[in-house]
């Protein structure tokens, strides 16, 4: 057992909910769970946000949500164009689930340039 | 034509017995699993249940005859056999929807599970389920948030909620406690819990408790940029004391209280919840006691009936056991009172216990809370079997990390994540569980640690409360 490791000094970072505590996603990590939202009959959208203002439960929206698509190729060009005109800002996927009137799917895919 | 006075005992069978009845949407209905005295017909022993919890008593009185009994009496109107014990059998009485007062689950429990249970004609008894009718349920409020409000308030979607109970349950200090429970939120958990026995103790009064919590909290909720809670348990030994608390709470800006539904008692529980409701927080319900009313599997009270009336008292959580951990659950059993928890219509299932279709309307859905005994390699078992509406809490299994609370929050919330990424991605949870984990642990330290130290601990044991059949 390595438990003489010292971690005296556990950092706490900033993790902004589900997925915050896995590595950075890969484009087509982020392409699965977009999949994965698609095939659950989940509504795509998405928004961003200052990293400064993240802890606000509403972000802006880029665009309107996109229902009816069921085109992954457009999902990801949403995601791209909403990420290259706002490089800064933190950028995240929602699925809504109209008949729970909830969110089924939620995360952060991009992390905005800002350090904390 | 009037009936006359006809004074004496007759056999309950004779008024109570009516096997032509046709149930109506708005009767109540019960499933008895009866052990009858040696020597009492099945019939009759269904018939007295159904007098004695609810027209009836063991002589005729003349004051009946000043009613109509035809209208409120209990009906025994089916009788089964129950698989593989000859012992008992099932009995299934309707009672008419106005024997009970408008949204009092006390009423109903106070008929159906009253004098009844010490009657002599019968060895054992147990309330193995009610159909409660859709003009019942309206009549309650239920939840005071609900899973999908909770999900809104505290801003976590697409995957269980993570918690743990702090340890040790007793004896801490309120500023240590406090300690405790900063280093497991900021560490990766969505919520902490008070261990059921945690009142206000000498060595931890609940104000202090309280106050240092909330601290904890808020620190944790700016350090990682997400929505944190702890269930702070208002359970008290007067209604005054408890109301009290509840106030404080919200005062420190707290999201979320406890308390223990069934040694506090439903009158109780139900103030508590309406009052949760009109002031905007979550209410963790806790079943300390359970196990002394439903584990018997002849006499008692089923755990899927006890869900039931939670729901209906109001709660937004509540322990259904893990299945796979510590304590006892058999896992179709456990997952017929979870929907019962979770689904606004649950239908007739007897593989997983369910008695009767159960429409619950509107009602909102109570989370299903797995605690005791898990550990990090349960993390794929716990969520296959739970899915996303559940809260799974980890104790010992957080707190017992090598490296302490937050390394030990950090390794659940990883795994945690890992697994909800790897099953949206189509992957099966349980049987690729091993490979899922050990991926995850490359690149996380804390959750090699939490895999080597849990590695050989499983818990075994026949459950002793088992479906019937």
């Amino acid at each position: 057992m390595r438990s003489n490791v010292d971690t005296g000094d556990y950092r706490t970072t900033q993790t902004l909910e589900t997925f915050g505590f896995l590595p950075q996603f890969t484009q087509e990590e982020v392409q699965a769970q977009i999949a994965y939202m698609l095939k659950e009959g989940l509504t795509p959208s998405i928004e961003h946000e200052d990293p400064a203002q993240a802890s606000n439960h509403y972000w802006p929206m880029w665009k309107l949500p996109f229902f009816g698509e069921q085109d992954l190729a457009s999902v990801v060009a949403e995601l791209d164009a909403c990420r290259s005109a706002y490089p800064d800002h933190h950028v995240r996927l929602i699925g809504y689930d109209s008949y729970t009137q909830s969110q089924g799917v939620c995360f952060v895919a991009y992390r905005g340039k800002t350090a904390w | 034509m009037a009936k006359k006075y006809d004074a004496g005992v007759k056999e309950y069978r004779d008024a109570y017995w009516t096997p032509d009845y046709v149930p109506l949407d708005t009767d109540l209905l019960a499933c008895f699993k009866i052990s009858p005295q040696e020597g009492v017909p099945q019939n009759e022993a269904a018939a007295a249940v159904a007098a004695e919890s609810s027209t009836g008593t063991w002589s005729t009185v003349w004051s009946e005859l000043l009613t109509d009994m035809e209208y409120y009496k209990g009906r025994a109107y089916r009788i089964e056999p129950v698989p593989g014990d000859d012992t008992c059998f099932y009995a299934f009485i309707a009672y008419p929807i106005d024997l009970f007062e408008e949204g009092s689950v006390v009423n109903v429990l106070t008929s159906l599970v009253g004098n009844v249970f010490g009657f002599k004609a019968i060895r054992a008894l147990r309330l193995e389920d009610i159909r409660f009718p859709f003009a019942y349920i309206k009549t309650c409020q239920g939840p005071p948030s609900g899973i999908q409000v909770e999900r809104d308030k505290l801003n976590k979607y697409g995957r269980p909620l993570l918690g743990a109970t702090i340890k040790p349950k007793l004896g801490l200090s309120a500023k240590n406690y406090g300690r405790a429970v900063y280093e497991c939120l900021r560490g990766g958990l969505d919520l902490t819990k008070d261990d059921e026995n945690i009142n206000s103790q000498p060595f931890m009064r609940w104000q202090n408790r309280f106050e240092f919590v909330a601290e904890a909290v808020r620190k944790a909720q700016a350090e990682t940029g997400e929505i944190k809670g702890h269930y702070l348990n208002v359970t008290a030994a007067t209604p005054e004391d408890m109301y009290e608390r509840a106030e404080f709470a919200k005062e420190l800006g707290q999201p979320i209280i406890m308390h223990d539904f069934l040694t506090g008692g439903f009158t109780a529980n139900t103030g508590l919840a309406k009052w949760c409701r009109k002031n905007g927080m979550l209410l963790h319900i806790h079943r300390a006691m359970h196990a002394v009313i439903d584990r018997n599997p002849h006499h008692g009270i089923h755990f899927r009936v006890l869900a039931k009336c939670l729901r209906l008292s109001g709660g937004d959580h509540l322990h259904t056991g893990t299945v796979v951990g510590k304590l006892e659950g058999d896992r179709a059993s456990t997952l017929g009172f979870v929907d019962q928890l979770r689904e606004s219509f649950v239908p007739e299932d007897r593989s997983r216990g369910i008695f009767f279709d159960q429409d619950w309307g509107s009602m909102p859905g109570v989370f299903a809370v797995a605690s005791g005994g898990t550990h990090v390699w349960h993390m794929p078992a716990l969520i296959e079997i739970f899915g996303d509406d559940s809260i799974l809490q980890f104790g010992g299994g957080t707190q017992g990390h090598p490296w302490g609370n937050a390394a030990g929050a950090a390794a659940n919330r990883i795994a945690l994540e890992a697994c909800v990424k790897a099953r949206n991605e189509g992957r099966d949870l349980e049987r690729e569980s091993r490979d899922i984990l050990e991926a995850a642990a490359r690149t996380s330290p804390e959750l090699a640690i939490a895999m080597e130290t849990w590695k050989e601990i499983v818990f075994e044991f026949d459950t002793v409360d088992k479906l019937d059949g």
